[in-house]
């Protein structure tokens, strides 16, 4: 049972075409990567399936009560807004004390219940916005370039707490990630969007996908390279990939 | 007791202080000052209709204020800042409640009543007025707290957690339509947002959670209020103005004293 569906999904904003014909879901417990390049509608993609953007074409179906946890790209809090972290973490919802701190621990940002939100480091803001998502339980956690504004070490370390996450709670993941070897190393499945979607299935099929290549060209050498070494025999039966490795849209 | 035209004037001023302030909060907070500037001008044309079909000045400057908000709504985001959207619709409001005046023949309308207020005129059914309006800001704000906190840090965080925040503006500006409708009288067009974002940005560097930047808010708004009718009785000075004389002092003195603790 898939826990969110999009069939033939397009998105119109403001006279330009966003996303079309955009088929794509996600299971329990899965980690999947959106990936692609600027404009391609990551993001659009991501404020459909929570229901930030009506869709103008085609289906979105979402399982009965699924709680879709949400970290945005960017958060910008006007400083004229005084707001502790617990604040923070109590909205919509107030939550009970131990469920705030195992949230936090979860994400990897203990004790920081009382700073102000607008005190804080990029990474623990990061981790604190996770933490939020987390506190709803949800099935389904969706990141939009969770990373943006950190260091390597710190963009490290949070990718390792969210494959950590779906190791402790099951929770199934979608993300949208510009660090490439990354979403290599750690995505059950790898989506590659340029308005539609050009290549989905396993890391090594899309990375040996001429799609992909035609999209990121040489700056990604490295990260393909090692793919292709481990996994060379995926792309040799290019015809006969079964369901769960994907497929490649030649079109 | 209410015979006492100041205890009615510093009733009245209480009422606005309080339901100014956890509206002016969230116009800081969204940085939408310019939306309570453009209500409040545009009331000057519910003021001139109203005299003209002679309804109550409070119905034709709320019926205004609220065409006006949903005019902000429906023409923001079609290509137009909105900076330059409110300041077209502000000044054109105004502009068009001036000229709607000077055709009232035979009325004698005192603009400057409803630009600067005259809080000193409230009458006991004026007070009646500010009272329950205030009521009813105050519990639509209250009521909807959480959502309009949620939608005012990122719409799509509302989105995720279930939470229309079109729908969440919609609730504030129906607050400051009423805001502007009961306040017009004491304070005036002119310094209505005033009362709604000075007080807020008084109580910032004394908070810590939003809660506690709205309650105090009100706080100062209603020692505003209080202070500013003592002082403009003992000077003779405009009451409206006044008010918000104090209340810039008391900016003044919480964003000076939280610097100098901060050294």
């Amino acid at each position: 049972m898939e826990l969110v569906t999009l069939s033939g999904i397009g998105v119109r904003i403001g006279g330009n075409q966003a996303l079309s014909n955009v088929d794509f879901g996600i299971e329990k417990g899965e980690i999947v990567t959106v990936v692609g390049p600027n404009g391609s509608g990551k993001t659009t993609l991501l404020r459909t399936i929570i229901g930030a953007q009506k869709p103008t074409a085609g289906k979105l179906h979402r399982a009965k009560g699924l709680k879709i946890g949400y970290v945005p790209q960017r958060l910008s809090i006007d400083a004229t807004l005084p707001l502790t972290v617990e604040r923070f973490l109590n909205l919509p919802l107030r939550h009970r004390r131990p469920d705030i701190e195992a949230a936090l621990h979860h994400a990897g940002a203990e004790g920081l219940e009382s700073r102000q939100m607008v005190a804080l480091s990029g990474g623990q803001f990061q981790r604190v916005l996770l933490a939020r998502a987390l506190l709803k339980k949800p099935d389904l956690l969706i990141l939009d370039e969770p990373t943006t504004g950190l260091d390597q070490p710190g963009s490290a370390s949070l990718y390792r707490q969210i494959e950590q996450l779906r190791s402790d709670l099951g929770t199934a993941i979608l993300m949208v990630s510009h660090e490439l070897h990354v979403v290599m190393s750690a995505s059950d499945r790898v989506v590659c969007l340029n308005g539609h979607v050009c290549c989905h299935g396993t890391p090594e099929i899309v990375a040996s996908a001429p799609e992909y290549r035609a999209l990121f060209g040489s700056g990604t050498q490295g990260a393909l390279a090692l793919y292709r070494h481990d996994h060379d025999h995926h792309h040799h039966s290019h015809s006969d990939h079964s369901h769960e490795h994907g497929a490649c849209d030649h079109a | 007791m209410l015979d006492d035209f100041l205890v009615r004037a510093t009733l009245a001023g209480l009422g606005v202080a309080l339901a100014a302030a956890p509206l002016g909060c969230f116009v800081v907070w969204r940085r939408m000052a310019y939306f309570g500037d453009a209500t409040a001008h545009a009331a000057i044309l519910g003021v001139a209709l109203s005299l003209a079909l002679s309804t109550s000045v409070f119905t034709g400057a709320l019926a205004v204020a609220l065409m006006m908000a949903f005019a902000v709504s429906a023409l923001s985001g079609r290509g137009y800042a909105m900076d330059t959207l409110l300041g077209v619709l502000a000044h054109s409001a105004l502009a068009f409640g001036l000229v709607a005046v000077s055709f009232l023949k035979g009325v004698r309308v005192d603009l400057n009543a409803y630009l600067f207020g005259d809080i000193l005129a409230v009458g006991q059914s004026d007070l009646a007025v500010i009272w329950i309006g205030a009521a009813l800001v105050v519990a639509l704000v209250t009521w909807r707290w959480s959502a309009l906190l949620t939608s005012t840090l990122s719409p799509d965080l509302a989105y995720a957690s279930g939470i229309d925040p079109k729908r969440e503006q919609l609730v504030l500006t129906l607050g400051l339509a009423i805001v502007v409708a009961v306040a017009i009288k004491v304070v005036g067009a002119l310094l209505i947002v005033a009362l709604l974002i000075i007080p807020a940005a008084s109580a910032r560097p004394l908070s810590r959670t939003p809660e506690s930047m709205a309650v105090i808010a009100a706080l100062i708004g209603g020692t505003a209020a209080i202070l500013g009718l003592r002082a403009s009785f003992l000077w003779d000075t405009p009451a409206g103005p006044t008010i918000v004389c104090v209340a810039a002092v008391i900016f003044l003195a919480t964003n000076t004293v939280t610097r100098l603790k901060r050294r």
